[in-house]
């Protein structure tokens, strides 16, 4: 950091903050739209990331609507915050300057009805109506109805072109979301992806909190990232309330995160074996990824994690005889998995799919804020675990698995990696267990203020932000899934490439539909 | 005059009642290398009863030829079925040139296929049937070559003839290079023509990728049932026809005959399943290139029998 040459950049106003602790609102500096602006373009220019931007009513002024922004600076692990006013019905649309904002910017205007002028796709993101009435970003009319997925696609014209529209009903048993390929033959020209039709208004029913039901909102996110999404929520309630965990606690939190990341990796790397036909793989990944689920179920009796975590600890410790099954059933599936996906790397046919399909190159990653495998699998150092650590990863490191070349390869080769190495880690944190309470007494939440909790997901950095009101209840949650980043980066891996290689391509970022539409 | 005709009659029942048994077979291997138990052999028979008891979706635009394309084919293939000598018994029915009768019947069942597919208007069905017969120009420029290794030998344009010549000769006589060459030719053309990995996945559940089964994803009920038995006899006629570059001796006995050829055709299932199980499907973009290999394969072979 150059903190000594000119000290009043707008970049250098912004607030630091570390990841998993609160500061008061008013530590947050009010910077003019074009300070604030040019202090995300100074965070990006210095490798941040923008890990959350999002709006948030002024409750003084109903015409008013504040800007929030959060930058995450992986090198130095610290985070950076500012806001903005924004009064009337627009705003400079800073996309063209900085592509990973552009979803960010659709949402504000969707979400609060403000224009960023000069978005070059500004169009709906949920499909849902402003949370202001009265305001919309395209003044639609009160009454019409708002579809998900009815909006202008891109077009390309001509006679050798044809359209091809996939979902929002697919054959297999996924989410939905729509897919529009502008096509020359095999080869994709351009793809759309129009998602929506998810959303179930997590983040305000979030808002309502804290409450008994918050915890359970947090989890159903994106019911994949259970953990994931119920460790971020805990630690912004922890960072606000000021609450410390045992050491027990975080390490049970740890395993369990690891232990979803296993089982997702391993079925992610079984289900890129299925789409190119490669059954052996296939077959005995679907298998192991059960086995890792049932791991979870050991540790507190649900297979994807839920009401295991809460804020202040966890709810439930394994005795004794559950850790020996535990360790002795990872070991034995860490084997299989491992025989069983290196068959993957062994086959030159499935290689042959593999290397070269759908490549996003590294800028293009870095200019699209990627985050999670996906981002690693090009070559980029991010992975909260390690720049943003929390909870037990402060003390207990994993090696962050990258490969450079960005295709399909690239992704399941970090998935195998990171299942090896997690392995290891939950193997490490099940003989060394530590021993005490796995619950600490909750305390009221700090009035007033924020907090950001970044949490490596197995699909990328899930990032919570928290706003408290007066009397210390929410008064924005903000949820950012890894999906929310990376969505744009399967429509370019696309570019250029094969219809058919889409699926196998698709599968091998694995995003979530619902932890996207909330 | 007795025993043409019980050979006839058991040729028109393995051609009517075995086909889906072979599906069976390859799934079952599929699933035993894949670690699995797997579906019961019968299983295509009991998909095929279902969809029979089933109703039909019919699409507005669909017209009739959306109708008439599964019944077509499946008489095609049918017909195609008569001509290929099973094993070392003779063909139903055979005349000279019926040869070049096969390639056009097969012909006619593709045309019809995507001619269906076409009529959907489906975005995905218009791909499929594009897809489909893109490579069937390079397959069935393959199983001409392929054929014409026999047809050489033989010096005969009846199937009946000329694809039993390989066992009706002593191994000596036989040209055991060409055979081989043709062989591998066309057990490409054997997966590529009935949709199966490395060119097809016939398991598959994503459109995008899909050759055959893209072809079809609007047909339901009884005319599922026709399509998938289609299919079925298709896989049943290839394999057969495949089977004479591979010739077993012929044996006095006519019962063992069709012993010899049942289990051949149940060596084909096993090849398909393993093939199946050991390699992933190509790229779309390699499959030309894997057709153009067999069609070079069979031509050798047809070169080295011009001396």
């Amino acid at each position: 950091m150059s903190m000594a040459t000119t000290p009043d950049t707008p970049w250098q106003r912004l607030a630091v903050l570390v990841n998993g602790r609160a500061l008061p609102k008013s530590a947050v500096p009010e910077l003019s739209i074009t300070d604030f602006q040019q202090a995300i373009l100074g965070g990006v220019a210095r490798q941040c990331r923008v890990a959350a931007l999002f709006g948030m009513p002024d409750r003084t002024s109903p015409d008013a609507l504040w800007l929030y922004v959060v930058l995450a600076d992986d090198d130095s692990s610290r985070l950076r915050l500012g806001r903005t006013r924004i009064g009337d019905n627009s705003f400079p649309s800073l996309t063209p300057a900085c592509w990973q904002v552009h979803l960010f910017e659709r949402e504000i205007a969707e979400q609060f009805g403000r224009v960023p002028v000069g978005h070059p796709w500004l169009k709906p993101v949920r499909f849902h109506r402003s949370y202001q009435p009265g305001r919309d970003a395209w003044n639609r009319p009160a009454e019409a109805e708002i579809a998900a997925g009815v909006m202008d696609f891109y077009q390309v014209k001509g006679d050798q072109i044809h359209e091809v529209a996939v979902g929002p009903v697919h054959a297999g048993i996924i989410e939905p979301g729509h897919f529009r390929f502008q096509c020359d033959g095999e080869n994709v020209l351009h793809l759309e992806i129009a998602l929506g039709y998810q959303h179930r208004g997590g983040e305000r029913a979030l808002a309502a909190g804290p409450g008994p039901r918050s915890i359970h909102y947090a989890e159903t996110l994106a019911g994949d990232s259970t953990i994931g999404h119920a460790t971020a929520y805990c630690q912004a309630v922890e960072a606000l309330g000021g609450i410390q965990k045992s050491a027990r606690a975080q390490s049970l939190r740890a395993t369990a995160l690891e232990l979803e990341r296993l089982a997702n990796h391993v079925g992610d790397l079984g289900a890129l074996s299925g789409d190119v036909g490669f059954t052996s793989t296939q077959a005995f990944c679907g298998r192991l990824r059960g086995e890792f689920l049932n791991m979870t179920a050991v540790l507190c009796g649900s297979r994807f994690g839920r009401g295991l975590l809460c804020p202040g600890g966890v709810r439930f410790a394994p005795d004794v005889s559950a850790i020996d099954a535990l360790r002795r059933s990872l070991v034995r599936a860490e084997a299989e998995t491992r025989q069983a996906v290196e068959l993957l790397w062994n086959s030159s046919s499935v290689m042959a799919r593999f290397v070269d399909t759908g490549v996003v190159p590294r800028q293009l990653a870095i200019d699209l804020g990627m985050v999670g495998p996906a981002a690693r699998a090009c070559g980029l150092n991010r992975d909260a675990r390690q720049n943003h650590p929390s909870g037990l990863f402060r003390f207990t490191h994993i090696p962050v698995a990258t490969w450079e070349s960005g295709d399909v390869f690239a992704r399941a080769y970090v998935r195998f990696l990171e299942v090896q190495r997690s392995c290891e880690f939950v193997c490490q944190q099940l003989d060394s267990l530590p021993s005490g309470a796995v619950r600490s007494p909750l305390a009221p939440l700090a009035a007033d203020s924020l907090a950001v909790a970044l949490v490596e997901a197995w699909r990328g950095e899930v990032c919570h932000v928290v706003l408290t009101d007066e009397q210390g209840c929410f008064e924005r949650y903000k949820v950012v899934d890894p999906s929310f980043h990376n969505w744009a980066a399967v429509a370019m891996a696309l570019r250029g490439g094969q219809i058919s290689d889409f699926p196998l391509c698709n599968k091998s970022f694995n995003l979530s539909y619902c932890g996207h539409d909330l | 005059m007795a025993l043409s005709l019980i050979n006839m009659v058991m040729h028109l029942v393995l051609l009517a009642a075995a086909p889906p048994l072979m599906l069976g077979l390859i799934q079952r291997t599929k699933a035993l290398l894949a670690g699995r138990k797997g579906p019961p052999l019968l299983q295509p028979y009991y998909d095929l009863y279902k969809l029979l008891r089933k109703g039909i979706v019919l699409s507005k635009t669909a017209t009739w030829i959306f109708r008439a394309g599964p019944m077509v084919t499946l008489v095609a293939v049918l017909l195609g079925g008569l001509l290929v000598p099973f094993g070392t018994s003779a063909a139903p029915l055979h005349f000279q040139g019926d040869v070049i009768l096969l390639i056009y019947v097969l012909a006619l069942a593709r045309f019809f296929t995507s001619l269906a597919a076409l009529d959907t208007g489906s975005s995905f069905e218009g791909m499929g049937a594009a897809r489909e017969v893109t490579f069937a120009c390079l397959s069935e420029a393959a199983l001409m070559l392929g054929l014409l290794v026999l047809i050489k030998f033989s010096g005969s344009l009846s199937l009946n003839t000329m694809l039993r010549a390989p066992a009706m000769h002593a191994f000596a006589m036989l040209p055991v290079a060409s055979l081989m060459l043709a062989a591998v030719g066309m057990f490409i053309v054997l997966l590529a023509e009935n949709a199966r990995i490395p060119v097809d996945d016939p398991a598959t559940h994503l459109e995008l990728t899909m050759i055959h089964e893209v072809m079809v994803l609007d047909h339901s009920g009884p005319l599922l049932a026709l399509v998938n038995y289609g299919a079925a006899v298709k896989l049943f006629v290839f394999a057969a026809l495949f089977l004479h570059f591979v010739p077993p001796v012929p044996s006095a006995s006519p019962a063992l005959n069709w012993a010899v050829f049942a289990a051949e055709m149940l060596g084909v299932a096993v090849a398909i399943g393993l093939v199946e199980s050991l390699m992933a499907r190509l790229r779309l973009t390699h499959v030309p290139t894997l057709l153009v290999a067999a069609s070079l394969l069979c031509g050798f072979g047809f070169i080295l029998m011009l001396r």
